[in-house]
């Protein structure tokens, strides 16, 4: 760098534009940036990229931990497509992503299309996206409390209401809605407002001729706000689903896996195998195939925004 | 998942992140025509409807906060029989106390603790250690890198970035099992090193966010700078930085937010007391009392008091974030 700082009187007297040297500026410049690259693709390649080729080498071993890992060839991957325990881990992260993710974009788009004609209030953006800015841990412990079975405050209004005791933790039917519940109620503040983003950009003009046009308020917001946001809409939705499958705090702080693997969603069983069980191949297996389902995600996120892309034009 | 992974589609203009919202509110009452200024719920009923959802949407939102306030003022004791009141429990200081240290095991147990207490002290350096680091140099790299990305033309830029892009979609339990064992190989288990050094120096999140605004900055600016005499890293240092200082500040509130928040590393990685951040040691006091009631009332003072510092940030610097989440996540 220092290089680079040297005195202005000499750097003056090159002139920044002097077309006959344009390739040694070319080169200094490129230098710099280099330089300044530097870090990141450092800190990239040793906490990134080597990473995952390793993590992709060890799935093909029976790596422990404690031991040099033996080359198994597919012996993991066979015992994946075996293991009960695997598919029951995707279909509980599938319920808890379709729960999550419908419940989710529905209220936030409610949420969004209520702020923007409402009130273009901070304080209320501000108190709807304060859940988001707790940790998971926190948010977890919180609900964990209001919905304990005994003396959680969301019993007693339960039972207020006339009904009976819900066991929210404990009932392996209600455990992933209870997750997946706790986690909307945290992010569904940032996903209105990034929709509320959107609706910015949509013209006003055509709210008014819709006006205009006499079309109410259920008309407008079906035939202009909806098809408008699409693509905003599209790339909420798969964020937040790339998001989802990676459900790991919630279930770490409150169930744990349990009741009966019901809430032993990918993340954790990963987790589980590898820092419980020191199956550390098994669980680089496991994650391939969490990193093949999120990379099929992401390609659908492609087509789709690009697919619409021109609703907005 | 500190900081939300979405990412700028394409490089677009934006305005400042702190730019105020032009939208200047209009009475709701009054006979307003639809035709000008924003657009606006119409019909009464509907408008009622409306705010009421709204309003119970802001209620449901609040009240979980309000819960951990009653709570941690409430005796352990009392929770149990008056577990539907609204208001604290026979108002104790018991659960503060235990959070900061200040009660014996003795006391503890007698209020329905565990007996363990939280040192909340050790704890809350440690957060503020690990956040503070990681958010100052994190950024700092970020955004030499970002400039570079941004302003200057150098072989292998484009490349580079599309794979910086592409690391985004890697679920970072993918590269976290090889990473502690990198880390463990390394012997920084269970030091604040090994907590910070894989985000330390890049996050591909922070350095599309700040290229986004790097990309907006007149030419003109720069080339005078040039023209003075100053070196790429002088105009970067000199003019380019101080400029982007709002969006700076910005991505390292976000930065400092997602960093105190996270949970899953610095419980592999920080499991000892003296590394162990805060929200490691909430989830270890919870799990003290896997049998029998939890101390709620201390979890409850632990969690108000863990979230504290981000309430505070947010209340500070509120504007700014809420306005730059429609940026992070679409244009």
């Amino acid at each position: 760098m220092a290089t680079t700082m040297t005195s202005p009187a000499r750097e003056h007297t090159r002139r920044p534009a002097h077309p006959a040297r344009p390739r040694r500026r070319w080169s200094r410049e490129a230098l710099v940036a280099m330089l300044f690259v530097a870090p990141a693709a450092l800190g990239f390649a040793v906490f990134t990229l080597v990473p995952a080729i390793r993590g992709f080498y060890y799935s093909f071993t029976d790596y422990d931990v404690f031991q040099p890992e033996s080359f198994v060839g597919t012996a993991n991957y066979e015992r994946m497509i075996a293991d009960p325990v695997f598919w029951n881990s995707l279909v509980v992260t599938l319920q808890y992503v379709v729960i999550n993710i419908v419940f989710q974009t529905i209220f936030a788009l409610v949420l969004a299309v209520l702020m923007h004609r409402l009130t273009q209030s901070l304080v209320v953006r501000g108190i709807i996206l304060g859940p988001y800015l707790v940790a998971n841990v926190i948010v977890a412990l919180v609900w964990f409390w209001i919905l304990d079975y005994q003396i959680g405050i969301g019993n007693q209004f339960i039972e207020w209401l006339g009904l009976d005791r819900l066991a929210f933790f404990g009932d392996p039917a209600l455990a992933i809605p209870t997750i997946a519940f706790i986690n909307v109620w945290r992010h569904v503040g940032y996903t209105a407002l990034l929709i509320f983003a959107g609706l910015q950009m949509i013209p006003k003009e055509m709210y008014e001729a819709s006006a205009i046009d006499g079309a109410g308020e259920w008309k407008t917001f079906w035939r202009i706000t909806v098809p408008l946001l699409r693509p905003v809409l599209a790339v909420v939705l798969v964020v937040s689903i790339i998001g989802s499958f990676q459900i790991f705090d919630t279930v770490a702080v409150t169930t744990q896996g349990g009741p009966v693997n019901a809430t032993r969603v990918i993340y954790y069983y990963i987790y589980d195998l590898a820092f419980n069980r020191y199956e550390f191949g098994y669980a680089s297996a496991v994650s391939v195939a969490l990193f093949l389902i999120l990379a099929g995600v992401s390609l659908l996120q492609l087509r789709l925004t690009r697919a619409n892309q021109s609703d907005l034009a | 998942m500190s900081v939300p992974p979405t990412l700028p589609i394409e490089p677009a203009p934006l305005a400042p992140v702190n730019d105020t919202d032009p939208a200047p509110t209009k009475p709701i009452g009054t006979v307003s025509s639809p035709v000008r200024g924003r657009p606006r719920l119409r019909g009464r009923i509907g408008r009622v409807l409306a705010w009421a959802f709204l309003i119970a949407s802001l209620v449901l939102t609040l009240f979980p906060f309000y819960w951990m306030l009653r709570t941690s003022f409430s005796s352990n004791a009392a929770l149990a029989a008056n577990s539907g009141n609204l208001l604290p429990a026979e108002f104790s200081l018991g659960g503060w106390k235990r959070v900061l240290g200040l009660a014996t095991p003795e006391e503890a147990l007698a209020d329905g603790g565990s007996g363990a207490s939280l040192d909340f002290w050790l704890y809350l350096r440690n957060s503020i250690i690990v956040a503070t680091i990681t958010t100052v140099v994190q950024t700092f790299f970020c955004a030499l890198a970002a400039y570079a990305f941004a302003r200057l033309r150098w072989p292998g830029r484009d490349a580079m970035l599309f794979l910086f892009l592409t690391a985004l979609m890697i679920p970072p339990i993918f590269t976290t099992l090889p990473n502690f064992i990198l880390i463990r190989d390394l012997g920084l288990l269970n030091t604040f090193l090994g907590i910070m050094l894989p985000s330390l120096l890049m996050a591909p999140f922070s350095i599309f966010f700040l290229r986004q605004f790097f990309l907006g900055i007149p030419k003109e600016l720069e080339e005078a700078a040039r023209l003075d005499g100053a070196g790429y890293a002088r105009t970067f240092f000199q003019v380019v930085a101080p400029i982007s200082s709002a969006p700076i500040m910005t991505l390292a509130i976000l930065t400092y937010i997602g960093t105190w928040n996270e949970y899953f590393w610095p419980l592999l990685v920080g499991r000892s007391e003296e590394v162990r951040v805060l929200t490691v040691a909430l989830g270890v006091f919870r799990s003290q009392t896997p049998q029998g009631s939890p101390d709620w009332a201390g979890l409850m003072a632990a969690t108000l008091i863990s979230a504290l510092p981000i309430i505070i940030l947010f209340a500070l610097m509120g504007k700014r974030v809420i306005n730059s989440i429609g940026f992070s996540g679409l244009k």
